[in-house]
């Protein structure tokens, strides 16, 4: 039974000050080894946790199991966290790391979290874009925005799930993702062009098939 | 100066944007912004997504079988290392 915890808003971070305090008590005891404390923190963190990996993957039994590794790893390392970062950071770093390893696995854009922070190469958003009475307003939909992030290269998509979706700010992104903030900003803005390509129907001359 | 950056095309300006956006200067200042609908048109765009993809895809909730699951995976995990009670099996 998933313990029940009062529901923390799936709001920024820095927002939930009362969790705050229920989140900092809960880890104390669960680095301790109290396994109900360690529930807690499952119940605090699930929500966002699963949806990065569900937007990550684009699959629900995918998304389960990366979470429930991610949950494993956290179990096994909790005692570990110093609190040099959140922890809410801390944990997401790591199930970013856990996605990474599975998309490696399936062979897909095998990077490590370094070479998808890398500008890369290809980038020419420099294409001719149309006329502007082709702007998206109101024209999207959820199947095809879903294909369109699925098909994006991986370390776009971390940024633009964790900053469009999760609602990350670029200084906590940067912190997860060991890269600048700077460079937070400029991937998500090409992150953002692509998908834009893409629903736009027409993709670009590197895409591969 | 000024001058020079508002007489860019629109390609020199869009292939210098994602470092502009890095560097966290202000584009909707940029005088080529403000001169070029196109443009505009082009980072609205792209707000459009970040909207739509906020809108489309909630956080959403993890099915309640998983803890069960996450937990017996702890339990096994112990029950590995120092053979402790290990549920079921
Ligand atoms: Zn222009």
């Amino acid at each position: 039974m998933a313990p029940q915890v009062p529901d923390s808003p799936p709001a920024p971070i820095a927002s939930a000050v009362s969790s705050h305090s229920v989140e900092a008590d809960a880890l104390t005891r669960a680095q301790a080894g109290d396994h109900q404390a360690f529930a807690q923190l499952y119940s605090l963190h699930k929500r966002r946790i699963y949806s990065l990996c569900l937007r990550m993957v684009g699959n629900i039994a995918a998304a389960e199991d990366l979470t429930q590794e991610a949950f494993l790893q956290l179990h096994r390392k909790i005692a570990t966290f110093r609190g040099d970062s959140a922890f809410s950071t801390w944990l997401h770093r790591l199930a970013v790391n856990v996605v990474l390893m599975h998309l490696r696995r399936k062979g897909l854009q095998v990077i490590s979290l370094d070479e998808a922070m890398e500008p890369a190469a290809e980038e020419r958003p420099g294409r001719n874009f149309g006329a502007p009475d082709l702007t998206l307003a109101g024209t999207i939909d959820r199947l095809a925005l879903q294909r369109a992030i699925d098909n994006l290269p991986a370390g776009y998509r971390i940024i633009f799930v964790l900053h469009d979706i999760e609602g990350y700010e670029h200084n906590e992104i940067a912190s997860m993702l060991d890269c600048s903030i700077g460079n937070s900003k400029s991937q998500l803005h090409k992150a953002r062009l692509k998908l834009r390509d893409a629903l736009r129907g027409f993709p670009r001359k590197e895409e591969r098939r | 100066m000024t001058d020079d950056r508002k007489n860019l095309s629109c390609a020199a300006f869009q292939a210098q944007l994602p470092e502009l956006i890095g560097s966290g200067e202000n584009v909707a200042s940029h005088p080529h912004f403000q001169s070029c609908e196109l443009c505009r048109a082009l980072l609205a765009d792209l707000e459009t997504i970040a909207e739509a993809a906020r809108q489309l895809f909630p956080i959403v909730e993890p099915p309640d079988e998983l803890w069960e699951q996450i937990e017996s995976a702890i339990k096994n995990e112990d029950g590995r290392t120092d053979s402790g009670p290990t549920g079921q099996d």
